[in-house]
């Protein structure tokens, strides 16, 4: 591997300004690493020609003096990002010949401070899944151990596994009830969900619209501070973003845990939790200890009904957002001898299984006689996860969980469905609350797979949530260079 | 409540069609055993005491804004229209409808 795929985001930016490397010879680095890596099947599209012409222009920047905040850092989109004139699928077959006309304000940001876009990332179908088991173009492979053919988690799961491959310096995924922090945790490496409203939604093919939000993956939290400072904004576009000041979250990394009180919600301790992410867990309380944080037990009695609340709202939410493909302005047609028929057609032929069962369940919990009964009484719950988040933020800073209950899990091993649901139970309730979350890997278990915990914060105290995720990051050390990794 | 099936295939018909979605013959049964278990799943909210809770929708806090509502880009018709999966003089075409 080339040393020059070893850098992090500072290290990159410093090196191309003392000319010891050009962006262009990076990227060049990340297009050869793509070729190598094309077995984990983690790009649907490698956009070559416009990354090193993006990179020459980088180049040129650094010339002049004019360099931006990722002047030639090279970036992977995942395909829920509308990126213009280059192909955007969603990893679905509905979609398979769609190009847009236009760039998602989170993408654009990133190319307006002269970041490198080297292709466009495969995830779950429209971002449902949490295996990246149910993307069109099959599945992509954990490069963790990845003889093994283990799942990278998702829906941003071609997303986490690029960073963690060394195949993308960072990637952007989005995350709904889980799809940036639980893919992260699979694969070792930072993955921010950041407040509901932080980033705009503008661009990015809608899910659920009241949960959807962008955010960074990376290789550390320092990256991902960078990354995020970028990304994050108003956009008159997206009514829903916030007018919220944009801090440099780099600025928080130095202050350590001295004197913060976080929380230990005992309803994350469930059963069928694997051990050892419980005792990387113990390891993080202790790290916190020593930095000076005080520990406070907390309780979120309503943890257990989160997933429920999710598996109501998310499919409602998408079942409308999903009226939209029916075959008429872009995306597939199945000719049908009326127009009704041609829509059934189409979207029969189009969404995969798992978008279909959410269609049908949103459509369910959205009809007459059982909206009052599960959409309207979702929407209740959701209210009271949310004030009880608000009650324990007045008791403590931040919260500590783990990420997932299990590490990465062998492709095709999980065949129950709220088996799989299961995976995001840990992060589900941040995203009903609107809260922001990341995800910090700690370990390796012995089967050698990351671990990963997750840190929770208030509102837009995503500050914050680097300042304790870098004392996990300082004190855990972990390698993602390390055996087992992808050579 | 919970051991009740909810969807059976004259539901499951109803629903497919509110959601202009062809369901295959082969995976009815899936389907049915999918949704009915999700549904299940679900039921467990009914525990939960909602009295006098207000209903959340959204969690910005904030009123949507009002902007005016002019035309900011556009003329672009043509490049819209390479999507689509069939076009006649700048028009998207569908089936033909009669009544």
């Amino acid at each position: 591997m080339s040393e020059l795929l070893r850098l992090n985001v500072s290290q990159v930016l410093e090196g191309i300004r003392k000319k010891e490397f050009s962006a262009v010879e990076l990227t060049r680095c990340y297009l050869d690493r793509i070729e190598k890596t094309k077995v984990l099947n983690m790009y649907l599209e490698v956009s070559a020609d416009r990354a090193i012409k993006m990179a020459q222009i980088a180049d040129e920047k650094y010339k002049n003096n004019t360099a931006r905040l990722l002047e030639g850092i090279p970036i992977g989109v995942k395909d829920m990002f509308c990126t213009e004139s280059i192909k955007t699928t969603a990893s679905s077959k509905i979609l398979e010949n769609f190009v847009p006309t236009y760039e998602s304000t989170v993408s654009k940001k990133l190319w307006e401070e002269g970041a490198i876009n080297l292709g466009k990332l495969s995830c779950d179908e429209f971002a449902m899944g949490s295996s990246n088991e149910t993307a069109a173009k099959g599945n992509v492979i954990n490069p963790w151990r990845s003889e093994e053919k283990r799942s990278p988690g998702g829906s941003s799961g071609g997303s986490a596994a690029a960073v963690a491959s060394k195949s993308a310096l960072c990637a952007i995924g989005t995350d709904t009830g889980g799809s940036i922090r639980q893919p992260a945790a699979f694969c070792g490496i930072v993955g921010m969900k950041p407040t509901y409203g932080r980033c705009s939604r503008w661009g990015i093919i809608a899910f659920a619209s009241s949960l959807d939000q962008a955010g960074p993956l990376t290789r550390n939290i320092s990256d991902s501070a960078t990354m995020l400072k970028v990304m994050a904004g108003h956009d008159p576009k997206d009514s829903t973003s916030s007018l919220e000041n944009v801090p440099n979250f780099n600025d928080f990394l130095d202050k350590g845990v001295k004197g913060l009180k976080i929380g230990i919600p005992k309803e994350y301790d469930r059963k069928g939790i694997s051990e050892e992410i419980l005792k990387s867990k113990e390891k993080v309380i202790d790290f916190f200890k020593q930095n000076g944080a005080e520990i406070v037990n907390v309780s979120l009695p309503l943890t257990k009904y989160a997933l429920s609340v999710y598996y109501i709202v998310a499919p409602a939410e998408a079942s409308s957002n999903l009226a939209r493909y029916d075959g008429v302005r872009y995306g597939l047609r199945v000719d049908g001898d009326s127009l009704d028929i041609m829509y059934e057609k189409t979207r029969g032929v189009g969404f995969g299984d798992e978008v279909k069962r959410r269609i049908m369940i949103g459509t369910y919990v959205l009809s007459s006689g059982y909206y009052d009964a599960y959409y309207l009484k979702a929407q209740k719950v959701r209210r009271l996860i949310k004030n009880e988040f608000d009650e324990v933020f007045k008791k403590v800073n931040y919260i500590l969980t783990p990420t997932t209950p299990t590490t990465s899990f062998k492709l095709g091993s999980t065949q129950d469905l709220l088996t799989m649901y299961l995976n995001d139970v840990f992060t589900v309730p941040a995203s009903l609350a609107g809260i922001p979350g990341i995800s910090v890997p700690v370990d390796l278990d012995k089967n050698g797979l990351p671990i990963g915990v997750q840190i929770l914060g208030k509102p837009f105290d995503e500050g914050g949530i680097f300042q304790v995720g870098k004392v996990i990051e300082d004190s855990a050390n972990f390698d993602l260079f390390s055996e087992g990794s992808y050579k | 409540m919970n051991n009740e099936n909810k969807i059976n295939s004259s539901s499951l018909a109803k629903l497919a069609r509110l959601a202009r979605l062809e369901i295959n013959k082969d995976s009815e049964d899936n389907l049915i055993k999918d949704l009915n278990e999700i549904i299940g799943f679900i039921d467990q909210l009914n525990e939960v005491n909602t009295d006098n809770v207000h209903p959340l929708s959204s969690v910005t806090g904030h009123e949507l804004p009002l902007r005016k509502d002019e035309v900011i880009d556009g003329d672009i018709n043509e490049k819209i229209l390479e999507n689509a999966p069939e076009q006649i003089s700048g028009y998207f075409v569908v089936p033909k409808v009669v009544e």
